[in-house]
Parts: structure tokens; C-alpha cells; sequence
């Protein structure tokens, strides 16, 4: 793999340029004008998107720069694989739906600028602009600024209301989130002292098994399981998302937790290729199992929807982490045609689209009712139909029944745990497949139950964001038709072989 | 090597007092001498443009900001008694903290010797940039994207805090209102300081090309002027929606973008320049990043907007 | 080169230090001022990493010493930020701490769409 640029690299810069461009005009024009730069910006970056995807699925290749003409180790690169395709695609789609549903509820008002849609817009595309980063950085120490940009445009937006809990939530979720960059900081820091080199591709060229690696590695993921909420480090994330605005919580839950996963994927799998032990692995996947059983039983005992849709979150996160045990497999390699590769990344793809959607109904519902208490929702589902069934469609996708995109990253955990005889980790599935099914009929039996006294509505909730919420939810279940086998374009810019670890 | 000993020591004591100490103010005051002995270590370090760095930023900026939260939470210390853990907790914490420590000294010193660098390569590829100060040509040449990113994260982190405002307070001034009177130390200090300053701080941001300094050094002492203006009610603060403010704060990374761009046509790729002409545009995209991050960091230590304009 | 590596001992004590008052203190800014010496201690690391990396007359390798100022840049910003929030937090409820027994109840009506 040589570090060169390749044609068509410059749609990467592009997809980094165009939100940090936006976010400085958003300032200068004031904030009545964010929007409409938002609105501008969203087309043309889901476009760069699309491109890139494109692009690698015509050419098979990764996509690759050399920003400045600098190679690595001097220069750093950015690079798209198949996997950096489909993390940046799905973003983009998110969020252009989530800016379509927060259009009403951030409307920049008549006269002067005031402070909520400012902010909201300019947030938006800067954790855009550096989940781009995360996704197509080549380097540890620049994803390591994207870590920080991510966390300085998301925690703003959990306290955008004001109020003293959200002030709370959003200062735990920078103190955890800080202490992630920091421990990340720190691994990558060492690495630098054994290796000399701080770029990905060289690092897997120089990285052998020795203690620093080790130390350096379980930092760096001590870190990043910090960062995406894993039991035990979870205790940031349901108040956060719950006190978020709806979009927020949509963009927090779908996508700002996965960029920590993402990385942490791209540490064991390209950092430190066909060298992370069984046993470490195996951690990961007691962590994630402990994860779903725990995010799914304390879901179940919420009173407020809100926070029920973010201990899901909790939990579904967990799903992620069990891809790491079923596949690692030092001695063959390719973990990526493993069906848990697959199984993994549609888990992350899958569950943005569902949360996403069902943050958003709530969002809706709490609009209408005034509040969002799951023992009050009784007669919503009268009301506000399409939401409800948007609600639903998310839940198809958690529950991991077809068709969904659960449903596949789910039977491809599956099917990596019984081929790889860990057919422990299937029990987790099915237990955790069954508690979702709880906590989500929970709501949907309320919703569509009768009320004791008629129903009043505080606002009227238009169809048309309704109709968006489930567009969203769509995305989910559209994922269900993806064929049931290791995916080819995820494998797209992966090594071919695998340097075995000295041990 | 004594000497060196004597300052680890010295720095690890001011640390320790500054976690130990029981008033917050106390803790900050040590916090900040903890700073600028951390500069010294630097300095013996051969790194004289981080020494720079954390003097201004570290210490400086950062203990300014921190001496003002204190003085502000004054009134909480005692409410907060209640809430320290219990001796078991310390105990069983101070084990962690030492585990920790230890289990990193033990990896430092297994790093292998000889230690691998890129001081060659970087010096190798000097020349391209008609730079004479290697940071600096990391900074602006070989890893601009980082200091491009960097300065949209300091943009973010001031949004983030101007987030924090309460709805009625949108478009204010930030800050206390602090009166100018003729016979006060702090306006004589300031009348007679700040001029001088505004030079050093220029001076340290034009040397950084070939000496110790750069634009961030610079761009912290002209903060430091325009912050000690405001203190001393020279000058008031700007209010957060005035037109030029939000425009000298995006010129920087503005024009960093914009040459960066410019760098596919000029010189084949993003943020690449032409051989010829390096040092001429790393020197027009400094000036207004200097400019612009300069305003950032004294927004940020002013703080959210809290009084509407008034006279 | 073993001045380099007296201060990274040094740096690996502070990294201890600041995580005890990061865990130990209530007072919410006593916890930002034990960050900023975890952050230190990882800086000073990289510094003496920087200085085992001395070669063509160079003191030390100017690489790190780059990534550790975009660093202290970056914590500044951090810093910035959290003592804005926790000064809006004790703004709004008169105290500077966090409350655990608070974290996941918070049964308010009003709840913001």
C-alpha cells in the first residue's frame, strides 16, 4: 500500500472544507443566516459523500491524500476505504434528515439573531465536518484534534436549552469525554516514542508486540470506550441524550458515539493488524455483552421516553463490541470477510438510522404532549399516527427482527458466534434481541393504547415532519435487504494479508 | 543533572500542593507557579517554543481563567465539604494513582534507544519552506492540518461558550464591567504596559520563522494586552453580535482555507505551497491567525455574555 | 540523556497526581485544575520523547514539539469551556458540584422537546 495520492482524493478535502467553511460563514453572516448556510452546505456534502462512495466502489480502491504534498510520516494522509465509505455516507444522509426535522425547531426568527438557532447550525456542521475527519484520518494525532472538535461541537448542543440538568449532563459528558482524549493522547504518545511515526498505514508496518504497544493500545481504548459510552463508562451518555433537544439526540445517539467505535476499530484492525490477543478481545466482547443486558433492563424501568430511547442506546452500543471477540482471528487474518465484520458495521449503520428515528418521534411527541412520560403517552397513536409507526420501524431494527438492518447485523453476529464456536456470545444476542422487544412494545403498547381522559395537544405536529421521522426509520428497515453475507465493499482497501505478531 | 533533579522535585511539589491545598484559590495561585516551572522544564527540555507556549497559554491564560472562576466560586467551598469521599475511597485511589504512575515509568523506560526521530526528515525538507524554525514548519508546513483544525477547534470551543448565555443576554457584552479610573495601579500599569506588549507580542509572532515563537505565542501576548485593556476599563468589552467582531475572529482561519485551497491550483494539492513562494504565503495566512486567534482566546477568558450594553 | 528521563518520571508522577484529584475532589473545579496536570504530565511525556529524538543539531525533534503546543492550544480551549459550563451550572443551581444521586432521575414534567 504506498502512500500516494490517489485521483479522486481531493473529494476528501472537500468533505472536510465544505462544514468548516460553513460553520465560519454561519459566524460572519450572523445567525439568521446559519440556516440558510446549513441548507446550502447539506446538498453539496451529501453529494461529496455519494462521490466518494462512488468512487470507491467503481475502482476497488482506497481512496487516499497526502495533505500538502507531505508524505507520511512527516505529512499526514487521509484515506477512505470501504468502511470510511460507508460511515461518511450514512452520516451524511442522517444528518440532511436531521436538519430537514429540525427546520421548524430551529427556524432563524424574524429580527434580530438570537442564540438556540445560531448555535444549532453551526454545531450541526461542525460535528459534520469532524465526524468526516474521524472517519478518513490517517493519522493518530489529527484524529486525536478530531476527537476534540467532536467533543467541543457536541456537548454544546446537550446544554442548548439551559436548563440546570442539561448544564450538569452536558459537564459530565466533557469531563468523561476529556478524559478519553487524554488517555488517548497518552497511548498515542507512546506509540510515537517506540515507532517514530504517528501515521496508520506506517504504524501497522513498524508495530510488534511488545509491552509499549500493549500499554499504548489499552490506553488508547481505554480511552475510546470512555468516549463511546461502554459499561462501565456509561454513566455520561443517558442524561446527555435524554436532555439534548431532539435533533441533538439524534445526532448524539446515531452518530457522535460511533465515531469513538469507529476508531476503535481502526486501532485494532489497521494500527495493529492480525496482533490483538484473544483475551483482549474477549474483554471487549464481556463489556459489550455486560452492556446490552444492562442498557435493556434499566431501559425498561424508565418512566420518561426519553431516557428509555438513551439506556437503548447504552445498550445497542454494546452490540458493537461484540464484533471484536468473533473477529479477531490473529492467525488467519481477514477478519474483515468474517460475517462479524459485516454484522458489526450494519449494527453502526442500522442502529443511527433506528435511534435517530426514534429520538426524533419522541421529540415529536414530547412537542405535542408537553412532556414526554411514558405512563401519559396513552392515545398518541391516534394522534400522531405516522410517528408512532416511525417509532415502531426503530424498533424493528433494535429488537433485530426482519426486515431490518438489525435484524442482518444481528444474524451475522449470530452466525460469527456459532462459527467460531463462541456460541456464548449468541445467548447475549437473543437475550438482548428479547429485552429490546420489551422496552420497545413497552412504549408502543401505551401509545397505542386507550386514554382514561381524552387527549389534548398542546401544538399540532405537521405531517411532514412526521413523514420525515419515518423516512428515517425507513433507512433501518431498508438496510434489512442487504444479502446475508460478509460484505464485499466493506473488504474494499483492506491489506490482503496480515502480518502475524511476534510474540 | 542536579539541577534538573532539583526542578522535577520542585515541580512535583507545587503539583502536590496544588491538588492538596484546601482553598481553590490557593490551589490555582500553585497552579499557575506550577506553569511557569513547567516552562523552565521545557526549556531545559531544548524546546523553547512550547516553553513560550506554556508561560502564555498554560500558566498565563489559563491560570487568569481559572483565578476568576475561583474568586466567582468562592461561596461554594463550604457547601462542598459535605461531598469529599471517604478515607476508604482516598485510600483505595491513591493505590490506583500509584499503580498508574508506576506502570508508565516502567514503560518509559522501555522505550527503545536509540529513539526513533523525524528531526532528519524534517530538517531535510526545511529548505522546500524557507523557514529557518523547524516548529514553525511543522506547524505551517508539513502538518498544517492540524493547526488549521486546531483553530477551528478554539472557534468551537468559543461558540461552546457562548452557547452557555441565557436567552435574554444574546448579543451582550461579555464580561464584567470594569471602570477606567485615571489614578488606579491597574490603568497606570496598563496605559504604560499594554504598547509595549502589542510590540513584544508582534515581535515574538514575526521571529517564529526562524527563532523560538510563532503565532500562537504571539497571538496569547496580544490577547494578554487586549484582556488587561478590558480589566482595567480602557477599553470594553465587545458585544458578541457586533459585526466586526465575528468577522476578525473567522478572518484567520478564513484565509488559512482559502490559500489552502488555492494550494490545488498553485502547487498541486491541498494546503501545498510553491516552492518559491512558501515562506511569502505561510507568512499571510500567520498574520490574520495571529489576529484572529488572538481575539478568540481573550473571548474565551471573558466568558459568556452577561450584561446588555449600557453606559 | 538522563536529565530527558528524570522529568519522565516526573511527567508519569504528575499523570498520577492528576487523575487522584480528578477522581477524589467534589468541587467540580478542582477536577478541571487536576485535568490540566493529567494534560501536563502527557505533554511533558511527549517533551521528553521529543528530546530523546535530538539528532542533526536539532535539541530535540521538532515534531512533538509541534503536536504539544496544537495540544496546549487545545487544552486551553477545553479549560475554556468547562469553567464556562460550570459557572452557568452554578448559576443556575448555586453549587459547583455534581450530583450523583441526581444523575438518571430528573422526573420533570417540562421536559423540552
Amino acid at each position: 500500500m504506498t502512500n500516494s495520492t490517489t485521483a479522486g482524493g481531493f473529494l476528501l478535502v472537500l468533505a472536510i472544507v465544505l462544514p468548516v467553511v460553513g460553520v465560519l460563514l454561519s459566524l460572519a453572516l450572523g445567525g439568521r443566516q446559519a440556516q440558510r448556510v446549513a441548507f446550502v452546505v447539506m446538498p453539496f456534502e451529501l453529494a461529496v459523500a455519494v462521490a466518494i462512495a462512488a468512487r470507491i466502489w467503481r475502482t476497488h480502491e482506497m481512496l487516499q491524500y497526502s495533505v500538502g504534498g507531505w508524505i507520511p510520516p512527516l505529512g499526514v494522509a487521509f484515506r477512505a476505504d470501504g468502511l470510511s465509505a460507508v460511515m461518511i455516507v450514512t452520516s451524511a444522509l442522517l444528518i440532511c434528515g436531521i436538519g430537514l426535522f429540525a427546520r421548524t425547531q430551529f427556524a432563524a426568527p424574524r429580527g434580530a439573531e438570537t442564540r438556540a438557532p445560531l448555535m444549532f447550525w453551526t454545531l450541526l456542521l461542525a460535528v459534520w465536518g469532524a465526524l468526516n475527519v474521524v472517519f478518513i484520518g490517517g493519522d493518530l494525532f489529527n484524529l486525536y484534534v478530531a476527537l476534540e472538535l467532536l467533543t467541543f461541537a457536541a456537548v454544546p448542543l446537550v446544554s442548548l436549552d439551559g436548563r440546570a440538568e442539561t448544564l450538569a449532563a452536558a459537564f459530565r459528558y466533557l469531563l468523561f469525554a476529556l478524559l478519553g482524549s487524554i488517555l488517548y493522547l497518552l497511548g498515542a504518545v507512546l506509540l510515537y516514542g517506540a515507532y517514530g511515526t504517528l501515521d496508520i498505514v506506517l504504524l501497522s508496518g513498524r508495530i510488534h508486540a511488545q509491552p509499549v504497544t500493549w500499554a499504548a493500545i489499552s490506553l488508547m481504548t481505554a480511552g475510546l470506550l470512555a468516549k463511546a459510552a461502554l459499561y462501565p463508562f456509561h454513566l455520561w451518555l443517558p442524561p446527555a441524550h435524554a436532555g439534548a433537544p431532539a435533533p441533538a439526540s439524534a445526532l448524539l445517539s446515531g452518530l457522535v458515539v460511533k465515531a469513538p467505535f469507529f476508531l476503535v476499530v481502526r486501532l485494532w484492525f489497521d494500527v495493529m493488524p492480525g496482533m490483538p490477543e484473544r483475551a483482549a478481545a474477549q474483554v471487549l466482547g464481556i463489556l459489550g455483552a455486560t452492556a446490552i443486558i444492562f442498557g435493556s433492563v434499566v431501559a425498561l424501568r424508565q418512566a420518561r421516553l426519553k431516557l428509555l430511547i438513551a439506556y437503548s442506546t447504552v445498550a445497542q452500543i454494546g452490540y458493537l463490541f461484540l464484533m471484536f471477540p468473533l473477529a479477531i482471528r490473529p492467525e488467519a487474518g481477514h477478519p474483515w470477510s468474517t460475517a462479524a465484520w459485516t454484522g458489526g458495521i450494519l449494527q453502526a449503520v442500522s442502529h443511527a438510522f433506528a435511534k435517530a428515528a426514534m429520538f426524533m418521534a419522541a421529540g415529536l411527541i414530547a412537542e405535542a404532549l408537553g412532556h414526554d412520560r411514558i405512563a401519559g403517552l396513552s392515545g398518541i397513536g391516534r394522534a400522531l399516527p405516522i410517528t408512532v409507526f416511525a417509532f415502531g420501524l426503530g424498533g424493528l431494527s433494535l429488537m433485530g427482527l426482519p426486515p431490518s438492518g438489525g435484524f442482518v447485523a444481528k444474524a451475522m453476529l449470530l452466525t460469527g458466534a456459532v462459527a467460531e464456536g463462541q456460541w456464548w456470545w449468541a445467548l447475549v444476542v437473543l437475550a438482548g434481541g428479547l429485552l429490546a422487544g420489551g422496552y420497545v412494545f413497552l412504549v408502543l403498547l401505551r401509545a397505542l393504547g386507550d386514554p382514561i381522559e381524552p387527549l389534548r395537544l398542546i401544538t399540532s405536529v405537521s405531517r411532514g415532519r412526521q413523514a420525515l421521522v419515518a423516512a428515517v426509520a425507513l433507512c433501518a428497515v431498508l438496510l434489512g435487504f442487504v444479502p446475508l453475507r460478509p460484505s464485499e465493499f466493506l473488504q474494499i482497501g483492506r491489506p490482503d494479508t496480515v502480518a502475524v505478531g511476534l510474540r | 543533572m542536579a539541577f534538573d533533579a532539583g526542578l522535577a522535585v520542585l515541580v512535583l511539589g507545587v503539583a502536590s500542593w496544588t491538588i492538596a491545598a484546601r482553598d481553590t484559590f490557593a490551589a490555582v495561585v500553585g497552579f499557575v507557579a506550577y506553569g511557569l516551572l513547567l516552562a523552565l522544564i521545557w526549556v531545559r527540555l531544548a524546546a523553547p517554543d512550547v516553553a513560550l507556549t506554556e508561560a502564555a497559554i498554560g500558566s498565563g491564560l489559563t491560570g487568569g481563567l481559572l483565578l476568576g472562576a475561583s474568586t466567582r466560586l468562592r461561596r461554594t467551598e463550604s457547601l462542598a465539604v459535605g461531598e469529599k469521599p471517604a478515607a476508604a475511597l482516598r485510600a483505595a485511589t491513591i493505590g490506583l494513582c500509584i499503580l498508574v504512575s508506576a506502570g508508565l515509568a516502567a514503560i518509559i523506560l522501555l522505550l527503545p534507544e536509540p529513539a526513533p526521530t523525524l528531526a532528519a526528515l524534517a530538517a531535510a525538507n526545511l529548505v522546500a519552506t524557507g523557514l529557518g524554525n523547524p516548529v514553525t514548519a511543522v506547524l505551517m508546513a508539513y502538518r498544517a492540518i492540524d493547526t488549521l483544525l486546531e483553530v477551528v477547534v478554539l472557534l468551537l470551543s468559543l461558540l461552546g461558550v457562548w452557547s452557555l448565555t441565557p436567552d435574554h443576554l444574546w448579543g451582550s457584552l461579555p464580561s464584567p464591567h470594569y471602570r477606567a479610573d485615571s489614578y488606579e495601579t491597574v490603568t497606570f500599569v496598563t496605559q504604560l504596559l499594554a504598547p509595549i506588549g502589542i510590540l513584544v507580542g508582534i515581535h515574538i509572532f514575526w521571529i517564529g520563522s526562524v527563532a523560538p515563537g510563532g503565532e500562537f505565542q504571539g497571538a496569547t501576548i496580544l490577547a494578554a494586552m487586549w484582556i488587561l485593556t478590558m480589566l482595567s476599563g480602557l477599553v470594553d468589552a465587545p458585544a458578541v453580535n457586533r459585526r466586526w467582531l465575528r468577522l476578525l475572529l473567522i478572518i484567520g482561519p478564513v484565509v488559512f482555507a482559502a490559500i489552502g485551497l488555492a494550494g490545488f491550483a498553485m502547487a498541486g494539492a491541498f494546503l501545498a505551497y510553491p516552492t518559491n513562494h512558501a515562506k511569502l504565503l505561510i507568512l499571510i495566512i500567520e498574520v490574520p491567525v495571529t489576529l484572529s486567534v488572538a481575539a478568540m482566546l481573550t473571548l474565551l477568558v471573558a466568558g459568556p455574555p452577561e450584561r446588555s450594553s449600557h453606559r | 540523556m538522563s536529565g530527558a528521563m528524570l522529568y519522565g518520571f516526573c511527567s508519569t508522577v504528575l499523570v498520577g497526581l492528576g487523575l487522584y484529584g480528578l477522581i477524589v475532589h467534589p468541587e467540580l473545579l478542582r477536577k478541571i485544575l487536576a485535568f490540566n496536570l493529567v494534560g501536563g504530565g502527557v505533554f511533558l511525556l511527549f517533551g521528553v520523547i521529543a528530546r530523546r529524538g535530538a539528532a542533526i543539531g536539532f535539541g530535540g525533534d521538532p515534531v512533538p514539539q509541534a503536536l504539544v503546543i496544537t495540544g496546549l492550544v487545545v487544552a486551553f480551549a477545553a479549560t475554556a469551556l468547562a469553567v464556562a459550563l460550570l459557572l452557568r451550572l452554578f448559576q443556575e443551581t448555586g453549587r459547583a458540584i455534581l450530583q450523583s444521586d441526581k444523575l438518571t432521575d430528573a422526573p420533570s414534567d417540562n421536559s423540552q422537546p
